[in-house]
């Protein structure tokens, strides 16, 4: 094994934001791998894994029978478009954030 | 009552492409042609518009678009629907109406929907929704303040035959649930109806972005033709349930990926979404590709709206300038941090400067250089310097700054660039839904 599973290898996602809040939706390709990620991509580790860009809590929501997880993250925008000065102050790039977070199929 | 309506979405915000819309318009036999063209902050750029000149504040496309398609909908019967109005609908009606009469089409009706300005009953000490403390506490001036109109608010413009209905901040998903809720008769309290009309308004209300825009990563997702990618069009039927489809022979997708990512998108819990006329719950939806390039959407609810109204605030921000220099090849990343330290130190040495800076570089850091580093051996890397700040002479400063790097910073700097734009801020109140009043006029080409 070279490289270790990525959540991109499995799942496809999309950001939105509403003020300082960014909710990203996660798909799998495969129904088959839905179990895996919803196993491997919890609130907590989601959270974890930027604690510098989420400030405030994530929440996750399941859409079960559609095979996605949605994620809510508070004070996650750098203070939102209004505040942030980030080149890209939607945080519409963050999707690709969590489609880089490597899983452990086992 | 018809048994199915057939809407296209035009536009999905205020740049949105225009040669797609009028293939729409002409080809796609609607019954109705929606233009969602607003966001909070274009909102709160009309308002400034208008204040600058008070014959403006409309989106600044209304009359290329009415020009391109008016003559396509008359023939085929489509109704437009639009929120183009922004910061002056009135404005944007008349030039619907000149434009009309020049294209010969007497006798369309043009309606003018208002009543969301709400900048009057506004005051400094107007308690905020998204954040503590009120105006006052934000310490810069209200450019404009707007409630998001329901369906209400459109329903009288659609009863009165009018030909293009032109409002400013009407909810997005409202643009379409209104003529939903107007050809199928749907009471304002059929909670599900609301619910399911509330999806297909909101699977179509970004435009592309449900065929196959916002949506390609090469290899994993492929959508065929972007260049030349299609507007959606839903064909709703009087129990709700909707196909999101688009014309032949255009670009893009429509698949269950693209609607699934569009159905969740800028939504938080998908069993209560909120606007003005339900509380929508997507969280029972299914999703089913029927054929290529058409997908069932049903299983949509709702519940009682909410009692308030949501307010958008805007405040003028001042400006925001970029500037940046770039520098590639061996040890370009070393060159560029120091050329951002010496910025850094210069702009902190100037103690009059006041306003929010920020120092990253792209190609290593500038998107998601907050969340997490990662190490790359990248030789192309840009500084980039951003000021937001109230005052024209602190974003002069940084500029000349940044230029004077060419000969003052490391070596091999380049391609110096710097803008400004304004700034605009924006935070959310709640009113309650009877101290805001729609309001219609009529006119005729």
């Amino acid at each position: 094994m070279s490289e270790r599973l990525k959540v991109h290898d499995i799942a496809h996602a999309r950001a939105g934001d509403k003020g300082d809040v960014s909710s990203i939706s996660v798909w799998v390709y495969d129904p088959k791998d839905y179990p895996l990620l919803k196993r491997a991509l919890t609130a907590e580790r989601v959270a974890a894994a930027f604690p510098r860009l989420i400030r405030g809590g994530v929440t996750r929501y399941e859409l079960d029978h559609l095979h996605g997880l949605n994620f809510v993250m508070r004070d996650a925008l750098e203070g939102g478009v209004n505040a942030s000065l980030n080149l890209d102050s939607h945080g519409k790039s963050f999707s690709y954030l969590i489609l880089g977070l490597e899983i452990d199929p086992d | 009552m018809k048994r199915s309506v057939r809407i296209g979405c035009g536009a999905g915000f205020s740049a949105d492409r225009l040669e797609p819309a009028v293939d729409l318009a002409q080809r796609g036999a609607l019954d109705y042609l929606v233009f969602e063209c607003l966001g909070e902050r274009t909102m709160a750029f009309g308002h400034r518009d208008r204040m600058l000149d008070g014959s403006k504040g409309y989106n600044p496309h209304v009359g290329q678009r009415m020009r391109a398609v008016l003559p396509a909908c008359r023939r085929n019967g489509t109704v437009i629907v639009t929120n183009m109005g922004a910061a002056n609908p009135l404005a944007a009606a008349q030039l619907t109406v000149g434009i009309a009469r020049e294209l010969g089409l007497a006798g369309v009706k043009v309606a003018c929907v208002e009543g969301d300005d709400v900048t009057r009953q506004i005051g400094p000490g107007t308690a905020l929704q998204d954040c503590a403390g009120t105006v006052r506490d934000i310490a810069l001036p209200v450019v404009g303040a707007n409630a998001y109109l329901g369906v209400e608010a459109l329903l009288p413009a659609l009863r009165a035959g009018a030909d293009v209905v032109i409002a400013g901040r009407v909810a997005d998903p409202s643009l379409f649930l209104a003529p939903l809720a107007h050809r199928f008769g749907w009471a304002l309290d059929d909670w599900q109806m609301l619910g399911c009309g509330t999806v297909a308004g909101h699977l179509l209300e970004c435009g592309m972005q449900v065929t196959g825009g916002y949506f390609a990563d090469p290899g994993f997702k492929d959508v065929p033709g972007l260049a030349d990618c299609g507007y959606p069009i839903a064909d709703v039927g009087f129990d709700g349930s909707l196909v999101v489809t688009k014309l032949p022979d255009t670009g893009g997708c429509v698949t269950t990926a693209t609607v699934k990512e569009q159905l969740l998108y800028e939504v938080h819990d998908p069993a209560g979404y909120l606007t003005p006329d339900v509380t929508a719950d997507f969280s029972r939806v299914t999703v089913e590709q029927v054929e290529a390039d058409s997908v069932r959407v049903a299983g949509a609810d709702g519940r009682r709206r909410p009692d308030n109204l949501k307010v958008t605030i805007g405040f003028d921000g001042g400006f925001l300038a970029e500037a940046g220099v770039s520098y590639a090849g061996p040890n370009a990343q070393a060159r560029a941090r120091l050329a951002g330290e010496v910025v850094w130190q210069r702009l902190s040495r100037n103690n009059a400067l006041q306003g929010d800076l920020r120092i990253d570089m792209i190609g290593l850091n500038s998107l998601h250089g907050t969340a997490r580093e990662s190490a790359t051996d990248c030789e192309d890397v840009r500084l980039r310097v951003a000021l937001r700040a109230r005052r024209r002479e602190d974003i002069d400063t940084m500029l000349w700054e940044v230029e004077s790097l060419l000969c003052c910073g490391p070596a091999g700097g380049g391609g110096y660039r710097g803008s400004v734009s304004p700034c605009v801020v924006t935070h959310s109140t709640l009113l309650p839904r009877e101290q805001v009043r729609p309001t219609l006029r009529m006119f005729t080409a």
